[in-house]
């Protein structure tokens, strides 16, 4: 497989179909990683010529917002643009659903405007058009999987068919949680969290979440988000269950099951 | 005789309204404290709102039960006081059933219809009181309604009761008086309701009938007058602010922060020096807010409007795994620093500064830090507030004014500024990844 950069597009003069705007936790974090590895491999299979910001890519800022400093906020969602806009960036497509809301909800006002879709919509494009396919004995078919609403996808875009759409495709039986939808819990990684210990309480929010994921006798959670990968999977590690219950982003599950 | 009842009446009306009108001022000034914010666009979509949010409680159907019952209580509130409008002509003018006549076959089937709202608004308060008081629901027992707020509740259902009690005894007594064939008392015909319980009454002299109805009448007038001036100080306030704080609900998508303009240019002129040159130099804002006149007017009208119901908070991660963030209370102890400042500007003419702000005097960093802008809080909220948005304003006042943030976020913010990413790690890997894929 050959990624390019937006650098190498417009160094040969050609323009990608998509921009893929990895994030941080999509470049860094190990597990995320695999979840990145496994979207470009379906983008590759697929077809669709794609284009990565590689080292020119930024935070977009979405930590340091929540957190209250705007100030770094700025200086990544204009150092952002001013790339963008550089390449004349009209689509892009994240794993990461905090970067799409910033890209697609906060952006636009600071000079940055593009279609920006988040990787489960995307898939669930291709599905519609028959440009992924699923294998014929899947491995999924049949077997139980829960899907974790991520905030940023769900209340915060209203975004909550596409990835159970998605996952409709793998013939797998899907099973809600009894906070689903715009009722979901929060994994407990959002507005800077994920950069903190937890406040004092009772118990963290991602154990309370991952005992109401594995309630449901699921194999697998299907997530959306990065951030709700790790809390989730730490929460199904304190049920005791990571030998049985599975976390996979949508994006993994489809790799391994593309035909 | 009459007259000196008719008096009364326009007096206590008169009063009633007076000091409603006052109140109402002062709670409006309140919320004019707020910095502006234009929330005139797409009026279509607020007119919307309006019709389903406030008139149509559609968020309340996410519990149909709790909902019905709310709707009888609330539908039948205010139809009821379509009946009221007749009541308080009967007043000024001394007639009795004013409508009567001009209705004919009409009028007991609209008092008809009054009858069962009200016997439903009975039904509805008597179960509400049965949930906060007996089962206890969470979220209507949570610590921060201890003391005032949870009377407040009870007050407010019990005064229902008693109100609707007083309107039913009313009708029950003037029929037995129409039965008994008392002139000033109109022939009506049976009221649906109440019309099966006349017998009760038919025993009684036409001097007790007519003792009973007139204070009755008199009771259930006094009561909704005395209702109305003390709704300004509870929060039943949403029968009203409800409508106005739907109209003006943000129509943005909930995951859109609000843009900081000075910050914006600020950065701009750093990233860009050039433009510094005819940047004219503008007064040195305010980050992020501090106390009640830094909010936005929304705010401070969502405070007002707040129900205390609680759904915000048993939504609420955070609340739920036991911190002590409840985005009720961020709402609750806005509502209240308003208060106490405009009692303030009441006083003594204008704002100065009282030593006590609404960060920390009543919402501690504790709370502020727990949240995880879920907008889990948002999504529930009946009557359209945004406690989320009060909490990200107070927030940028810790950070870009007190530069208080716990020892990790700082971290996390150098490293943004230096790494690009929000972890220690060198710019240089962010597509080792692709390299590797690449192999
Ligand atoms: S946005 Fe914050 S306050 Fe609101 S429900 Fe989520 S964690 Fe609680
Ligand atoms: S903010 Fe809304 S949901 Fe929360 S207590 Fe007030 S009215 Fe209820």
């Amino acid at each position: 497989m050959q990624i390019k950069t937006m650098a190498e597009y417009a160094a040969n003069g050609e323009t990608p179909e998509i921009l893929f705007w990895v994030g941080c936790a999509g470049s860094f974090d190990q597990r995320a990683q695999k979840i990145t590895k496994a979207f470009a491999t379906i983008l590759d299979k697929v077809g669709v010529r794609f284009a990565i910001l590689g080292k020119e890519e930024s935070c977009t800022g979405d930590p340091a917002r929540r957190a209250g400093n705007e100030f770094i906020f700025q200086m990544m969602a204009q150092n952002n643009i001013a790339v963008l806009n550089g390449y004349e960036v009209k689509k892009i497509v994240t794993a990461c659903p905090h970067c799409f809301n910033t890209l697609r909800n906060e952006y636009p006002e600071l000079g940055g405007q593009y279609e920006v879709i988040h990787h489960t919509t995307y898939l669930q494009q291709l599905i519609d058009e028959g440009k992924v396919r699923m294998k014929e004995a899947g491995a999924f078919k049949g077997r139980k999987i829960t899907y974790h609403d991520s905030c940023y996808l769900g209340r915060s875009n209203n975004i909550y068919e596409a990835p159970r759409k998605v996952l409709e495709a793998l013939d797998a039986e899907l099973v809600e949680m009894k906070r689903c939808r715009s009722n979901g819990l929060c994994c407990g990684a959002g507005g800077a969290q994920m950069f903190k210990e937890e406040e004092k309480g009772t118990t963290r929010i991602n154990f309370e979440r991952g005992k109401e994921a594995v309630e449901t006798g699921a194999a697998v959670i299907a997530s959306n988000c990065p951030f709700c990968m790790t809390m989730l999977t730490d929460g199904v590690k304190e049920q005791g269950k990571e030998d049985s219950v599975q976390v996979l982003d949508i994006a993994e599950l489809i790799a391994q099951q593309i035909a | 005789m009459h007259i000196i009842q008719e008096l009364l009446f326009v007096i206590a009306f008169g009063v009633a309204v007076y000091l409603f009108y006052r109140k109402a001022r002062q709670i409006r000034q309140n919320i004019l404290l707020g910095r502006d914010v234009q929330l005139n666009d797409e009026p279509a979509a607020r007119w919307r709102n309006l019709l389903l949010l406030a008139f149509g409680q559609k968020k309340m159907f996410r519990n149909p039960l709790v909902a019905v019952l709310h709707f009888f209580v609330y539908a039948g509130f205010v139809i009821i006081n379509v009946e009221i409008l007749e009541i308080i002509l009967d007043g000024i003018v001394g007639k009795h059933r004013l409508f009567a006549p001009l209705l004919g076959g009409l009028y007991p089937v609209l008092i008809g219809c009054f009858e069962i709202l009200a016997a439903l608004v009975l039904i509805g308060c008597a179960i509400f009181l049965v949930r906060r008081n007996i089962v206890k629901v969470k979220r209507l027992n949570q610590h921060e309604l201890d003391g005032w707020p949870r009377s407040d509740a009870n007050y407010i259902l019990i005064t229902e009761i008693v109100l609707m009690l007083l309107f039913l005894t009313m009708n029950t007594a003037d029929q037995a008086l129409q039965q008994h064939g008392h002139e000033h008392y109109i022939n009506t015909g049976a009221f649906w309701v109440t019309g099966p319980f006349v017998s009760l009454f038919s025993g009684l002299s036409d001097g007790t009938l007519i003792a009973i109805e007139r204070t009755c009448w008199w009771l259930h007038i006094l009561g909704i007058l005395a209702f109305l001036n003390y709704l300004p100080y509870s929060k039943h306030l949403h029968i009203i602010l409800a409508f106005p704080n739907a109209y003006y609900a943000d129509l943005r998508p909930k995951g859109k922060m609000e843009n900081m303009p000075a910050v914006q240019k600020e950065v701009q002129l750093m990233l860009q020096p050039e433009l510094a040159a005819d940047a004219p130099a503008g007064d040195i804002p305010k980050f992020g807010a501090k106390d009640v006149p830094d909010l936005t007017w929304k705010n401070i009208l969502d405070a007002y409007s707040c129900t205390e119901c609680g759904r915000c908070t048993a939504a609420c991660p955070a609340n739920i795994t036991g911190k002590k963030l409840s985005p009720r209370k961020i709402m609750m102890d806005t509502r209240d620093r308003a208060e106490a400042i405009g009692e303030q500007i009441a006083k003594t003419g204008s704002f100065t500064e009282d030593g006590k702000t609404l960060l920390r005097d009543h919402i501690t960093e504790e709370e502020l830090r727990a949240c995880t802008s879920c907008g889990a809080c948002v999504q529930e909220c009946p009557v359209s507030i945004n406690p989320l948005h009060i909490i990200m304003q107070l927030r940028r006042h810790l950070v870009m004014e007190e530069t208080s943030a716990p020892q990790e976020w700082n971290m996390m913010f150098s490293n943004i500024e230096n790494n690009m990413a929000p972890w220690k790690m060198s710019p240089d890997d962010r597509d080792k990844w692709a390299v590797e894929m690449n192999g």
